[in-house]
């Protein structure tokens, strides 16, 4: 009796050495592929010239006094908020729908949703070239049923990026979506409907607020993901339209201004972090964020 | 707050319900209560109580049957139009409302004012000795208090009909004593009527006008408390409610609604029969254990001590009968109570004719 009493008094301590312990490999390799390249970009920006000897904050100066640079980050963020949008608007339903149908549905839900993740970025762009093309899937579609004469230009557009990233970054909504609704308890709709509430009142009260952790999760997720898509950017974006990994790597690989691609880079991350910062804020704002167990 | 002679009555006219997986969770129910009631629906786990309510409230819709809330027949009305108040088993407490959101929810929902429904959310709250705390959130609260909180709650829209799904499961003894006389006293105070789930018989038989009994999806019974426990109608009523001896024996001769029976354990009692036995039938016997007495005549049925059981109030005396069936027998304590040895030989019999029930086997 007594040496369990000592033994269940230490165990708490032992654990959490423990578990500080088995942290520690990948502390590491954080730390060396992480941490290091990061203060490496940070200590290059801080430089004046390409060849990174004059100390100077002139890359940051370049970067916001610059108005075609500041358009490239303002458009970025844009088509991260677009997609992102388009993203929740139609995966809600989805989470939704997954939450009530039968087990078998469910699977088959899941295996759509996933079914992006499961094949390689450059397949799944180039699928979307071959659909919205000038001799893709839709044009010819539409041409035949003699619904238009000249196709439309899909290709290359914002809506057509637009349409492939949303497809692309789906899963990253839709599987927080799907977490946080299943936590709700479903008495509560039937709660909401018994105390007089009709089903559009139920779900802006009860079944929004109580989503808003998954919610929150898809968004960040997705508005990291959608903003950083340089695959899918550059390919159905084409020429015209740039946005900041783009214009990134033509700094640094083709223009070799590594001072300033890494100003881009450590601006783009603030950037970014501002806007995952500012989600969370909202979604502490929403009340039921952290209430919706 | 609605006067008794408002109070809507709940008629459910051969309400059957079949789930989509041919689960028949409720077959042919048919109930009357009269407007201002507490009716107890008893019955075991996964008999159709909940499926009952959930019917009621509008949730499911039944599969062949009515539901009649005062003159109206509900059964097009979606549940936010049935003015049905429901407290659930787990409450349903909105997590990221307050206490008073949450009471004022409904009336919310009817387009009522917030100053006006915060008026009327801190009365409720009051009432039910909430009054401080309804700046809280649900999970501040302790699981009675959350109770009362869901039950303000439906009781802040009026409702016709409130619905009480187990409301007392997860209370420990004395709470739910409390939370008992006080859900009567506010069902007497608001006059509406109540159905209440549950599958502990002392509450269903202290709190209920009626008492509906459930086995299987079928209505056993529907009668007072005292029809229920006294005059069980079936033999699956008479031994879920209360406890009672089952012991074997043959119908030697009937008369109107009493029946001599020659026990198998020996000896013969007249017993009531609720339902039709002829001579010479086997039949299965009741004996409650309260009812049977130690005797010194040669009336009922000899056996030996088993074993005796002192619980407090009542002693309980386990007897093997000759045909080696054990039979209870309780008494209450009074100063010279006697425990008897084990083994010693005894007699037994219902302190009354008619006190035993038989059910044809
Ligand atoms: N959604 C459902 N789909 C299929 N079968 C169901 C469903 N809900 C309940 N059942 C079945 O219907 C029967 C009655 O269930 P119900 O929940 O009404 O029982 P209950 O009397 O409330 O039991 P408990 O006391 O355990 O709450 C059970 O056999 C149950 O398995
Ligand atoms: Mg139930």
């Amino acid at each position: 009796m007594k040496s369990a009493t000592t033994a269940s008094a230490t165990a708490p301590g032992d654990v959490t050495s423990f578990s500080l312990g088995l942290a520690l490999p990948l502390g590491v390799v954080f730390a060396i592929f992480f941490v290091l390249p990061l203060a490496q970009l940070f200590y290059l920006s801080l430089h004046n010239d390409t060849a990174a000897t004059v100390w100077g904050l002139g890359q940051y100066i370049k970067f916001l006094s610059d108005p075609f640079s500041l358009a490239v980050l303002g458009s970025t963020l844009l088509l991260g908020a677009e997609v992102t949008l388009a993203c929740l608007v139609l995966g809600y339903p989805i989470a939704w729908l997954y939450q009530r149908s039968g087990s078998r549905v469910q699977t088959l839900i899941i295996m759509i949703v996933l079914l992006p993740l499961l094949t390689s970025v450059v397949v799944r762009t180039f699928a979307w070239i071959v659909i919205l093309g000038r001799q893709g899937i839709i044009n010819s579609v539409l041409q035949s049923l003699g619904l238009i004469g000249t196709p439309l230009r899909m290709i290359y557009t914002q809506g057509g990026l637009i349409a492939a990233l949303a497809q692309v970054q789906m899963p990253l909504m839709v599987l927080p979506l799907i977490t946080a609704i299943g936590r709700i308890d479903p008495n509560l709709a039937d709660a909401s409907a018994s105390l007089g509430a009709g089903s559009w009142r139920t779900f802006v009260k009860v079944m929004l607020p109580l989503s808003m952790p998954g919610i929150i999760a898809g968004c960040t997720l997705t508005y990291a993901a959608a903003i950083t898509a340089f695959i899918t950017q550059s390919l159905i974006g084409g020429g015209q339209m740039l946005f900041m990994p783009m214009y990134l790597y033509q700094q640094a690989s083709t223009l070799q201004n590594w001072p300033f691609a890494a100003a881009i880079s450590i601006i783009f991350l603030f950037a970014v972090l501002a806007i995952v910062a500012l989600f969370s804020m909202l979604g502490r704002r929403a009340r039921g964020y952290g209430d919706a167990r | 707050m609605a006067s008794v002679s408002e109070a809507k009555s709940l008629v459910l006219d051969r309400i059957t319900h079949r789930f989509a997986s041919g689960t028949m969770a409720v077959s042919d129910i048919n109930l009357d209560v009269k407007g201002g009631e507490i009716i107890a629906l008893l019955g075991p786990s996964g008999c159709g109580k909940t499926t009952l309510l959930r019917i009621i409230a509008g949730f499911i819709g039944q599969s062949e049957g009515r539901v009649i809330i005062g003159n109206d027949v509900v059964d097009a009305l979606p549940p936010n139009r049935r003015a049905v108040g429901i407290v659930f088993q787990n409450y349903a407490l909105f997590p990221h409302l307050s206490i008073s959101e949450n009471v004022g929810y409904g009336l919310a929902a009817r387009g009522v004012d917030k100053a006006t429904r915060n008026k009327e959310a801190q009365r409720l709250l009051d009432m039910v000795q909430l009054g401080p705390f309804g700046e809280r959130l649900p999970r501040q609260l302790s699981g009675g208090q959350q109770q009362r909180v869901a039950l303000a709650r439906a009781l802040a829209i009026k409702p016709s009909i409130l619905l009480l799904d187990e409301p007392f499961a997860a209370l420990d003894k004395n709470l739910r004593l409390d939370m008992q006389i006080e859900v009567k006293r506010l069902q007497r105070m608001a006059g509406t009527t109540t159905l209440i789930v549950t599958h502990d018989q002392e509450e269903a038989l202290s709190m209920a006008d009626r008492v509906a009994v459930l086995s299987h999806g079928h209505l056993e019974q529907f009668g007072t408390p005292s029809e229920i426990y006294d005059q069980p109608q079936t033999l699956f009523v008479n031994t879920f409610v209360g406890t009672a001896n089952r012991v074997t024996g043959t119908v030697i001769a009937t008369d109107a609604d009493d029946v001599k029976v020659a026990l198998d354990a020996g000896g013969e009692i007249i017993a009531r029969a609720p339902k039709p036995v002829r001579a010479s039938d086997k039949v299965i016997v009741c004996l409650r254990p309260e009812h049977l007495t130690f005797v010194s005549d040669d009336s009922g049925f000899a056996g030996e001590i088993g074993m005796a059981l002192p619980l407090g109030a009542t002693v309980v005396h386990e007897i093997k009968a000759k045909d080696g069936s054990s039979i209870k027998i309780s008494q209450a304590r009074t100063g010279g109570t006697p425990l008897r040895e084990a083994g010693t030989p005894v007699r037994v019999a219902p302190l009354a004719p008619g006190l035993a029930t038989v059910f044809p086997q």
